[in-house]
């Protein structure tokens, strides 16, 4: 049976950077898989620029972003096995078996040390959000449909209405009005825009694309195709029809979920806020061993914070790999006021800790503050403004000894 | 003297920028870098963006994403994309390769943002 120190499973933003950095930080015996037969994960058909200004001070497309981690493993010799599934990750005690059904090898069988789970996450679709009507061709999530622009060449329609203000919706708006469709209108459930400011202003109302937070689709109508949606407004919790919108494509851009059922079969407990793994500041489960970062345990805005959390997580299997990390029990981290969700969900004494959160709602001149069971105000932090979709990060230092449990909130 | 709130698309901050204007920028408030100022003013007198589309190949892939060198005037941006639809890329490329010299006469070049052998 082959064995290695580190299996990173995905061979995306998060587990290109991982096993960069395990290289890094001298550890040698590193295996990525991936199902896709490429190396780069989604990025590739990410063709908008805005990637790598925080990691490599310039403005790079996703297919330029994900080629310099590539170009990065292929330095340091990092082992790759593509067209690969994980199928089973069977822990007995230090040692794992993980099973892999590979496109070249059938089925493999490897023993790590180590896992750093780093499988990204998935799109909601239609059956996560609900939405009434036939079911006829012509709805798309609008992941699928950047795909098959991006990269096949096909165009999923002429006439579009999207669901979903989140920041791939935005950017598919604008992508599919420069290749000559008409984006009809965006939906929004929420009372305001689910991206990223900017993207509003360059996909949006750069094209005169209308949004409309506080709406929902509230049926489909067509039998072969989408023919047309039916649309009401929110307003006070009730529902006000307000317009038909003729169309022959629905997109939908209604949320990422961390793709985790192999996360589950290995035993490792969820956080019922972020859909990820349960982990410590180290960013282990609780599974000794089984570490996750990137898109897989909560996810992120920006492919460069992506790409820091592997850097860091590696940073702590090398530590646990040289039994270095510390053993102290963990102390839990609770969200408390307008806080929807924070990574970790544990923190160790004396250890310093990352945390990273998102508010419940928009939110202007707060202050987001981290304290102890005991009351000690740990950090404070002043924000001109804090939206949900913007992750908001605290380094926390040195984390007192004796408190039992953290707690962050916003104070407004 | 004019006074226009807008957001800044440099980078991903997105900085709510308060600008005041006459034949030119008086002042520019909330912006957390300088970007921000060249921002406001290419903003106001000549919007410019970076474009970002695909072309054909007649190669193992067969769309290679490309990008302009750098932003380009707002209202060419529909023309370059034309101008791409009736370029096909048939040797292999490396990114940072130019596909097209001086696009529409805009002074960028649209450049390859993947390899493809």
């Amino acid at each position: 049976m082959k064995s290695v120190d580190v299996l990173v499973i995905g061979a995306g933003a998060a587990g290109l950077a991982a096993a960069v950095s395990l290289k890094e930080n001298s550890i040698e015996d590193v295996l990525v898989v991936d199902r896709q037969n490429f190396a780069g994960g989604i990025l590739f058909q990410c063709i908008h620029s805005g990637f790598g200004l925080h990691r490599f001070g310039e403005e790079l497309t996703g297919p330029e972003y994900a080629q310099r981690y590539i170009d990065m493993a292929e330095c340091q010799n990092v082992e790759m096995l593509l067209s690969s599934s994980v199928v089973d990750i069977v822990s007995k005690d230090d040692i794992k078996e993980v099973i892999i059904l590979s496109q070249d090898s059938g089925l493999v069988k490897v023993k790590v040390k180590a896992i750093i789970l780093a499988m990204g996450c998935r799109e909601r679709n239609r059956g996560n959000i609900n939405i009434p009507g036939s079911r006829p061709a012509g709805i798309f999530t609008a992941g699928l449909a950047q795909k098959l622009v991006n990269i096949e060449g096909y165009m999923p329609g002429n006439e579009f209405v999207i669901v979903g203000s989140g920041d791939i919706g935005l950017i598919m708006a604008r992508r599919l009005t420069l290749e000559g469709a008409k984006v009809k209108a965006v939906l929004e459930i929420q009372p305001y825009p689910g991206g990223l400011d900017r993207n509003i202003v360059q996909c949006l109302d750069d094209f005169d694309i209308p949004l409309y937070t506080s709406h929902i689709v509230t049926n489909i109508c067509g039998s072969r195709r989408v023919e047309s949606v039916d649309v009401s407004e929110i307003t006070d919790g009730r529902l006000t029809p307000k317009m038909k919108i003729s169309c022959d494509t629905l997109l939908l851009s209604v949320g990422l979920i961390p793709e985790n059922e192999l996360s589950i079969t290995a035993g490792v407990s969820l956080n019922a806020a972020t859909a990820g793994p349960i982990v410590s500041s180290d960013y282990m489960t609780n599974v000794p061993g089984i570490f996750a970062c990137g898109n897989v345990l909560h996810v992120h805005d920006l492919v460069d914070y992506v790409s820091d959390e592997a850097s860091a997580c590696a940073k702590a299997v090398s530590m646990y790999l040289a039994n270095k990390l510390p053993q102290d029990k963990c102390i839990p981290v609770h969200s408390g006021n307008m806080v929807r969700y924070v990574v970790p969900s544990t923190v160790k004494p004396q250890c310093d800790a990352i945390l990273k959160l998102r508010p419940v709602a928009p939110m202007k001149n707060v202050k987001i503050k981290v304290v102890s069971d005991r009351g000690d105000v740990l950090k404070s932090k002043k924000l001109i403004r804090a939206i949900p979709s913007e992750m908001i990060t605290v380094q926390l230092n040195d984390v007192p000894t004796g408190c039992k449990s953290i707690t962050v909130y916003f104070e407004i | 003297m004019a006074h226009k709130e807008m957001i800044c698309i440099a980078c991903p901050m997105g900085c709510c920028l308060d600008v005041e204007y006459d034949n030119s920028i008086i002042s520019v408030k909330n912006n957390s870098c300088k970007v921000g100022i060249k921002y406001a003013n290419d903003e106001i007198y000549d919007p410019r963006r970076m474009v970002t589309t695909t072309v054909k190949t007649n190669l193992a892939i067969a769309f290679l994403p490309v990008k302009t060198s750098k932003a380009i005037s707002k209202n060419l941006v529909r023309n370059v994309i034309k101008e791409l639809n009736d370029i096909t890329v048939s040797s292999p490329v490396q990114i940072g390769s130019v596909i097209k010299k001086n696009i529409c006469g805009t002074d960028a070049d649209i450049i390859a943002a993947r390899n493809i052998s």
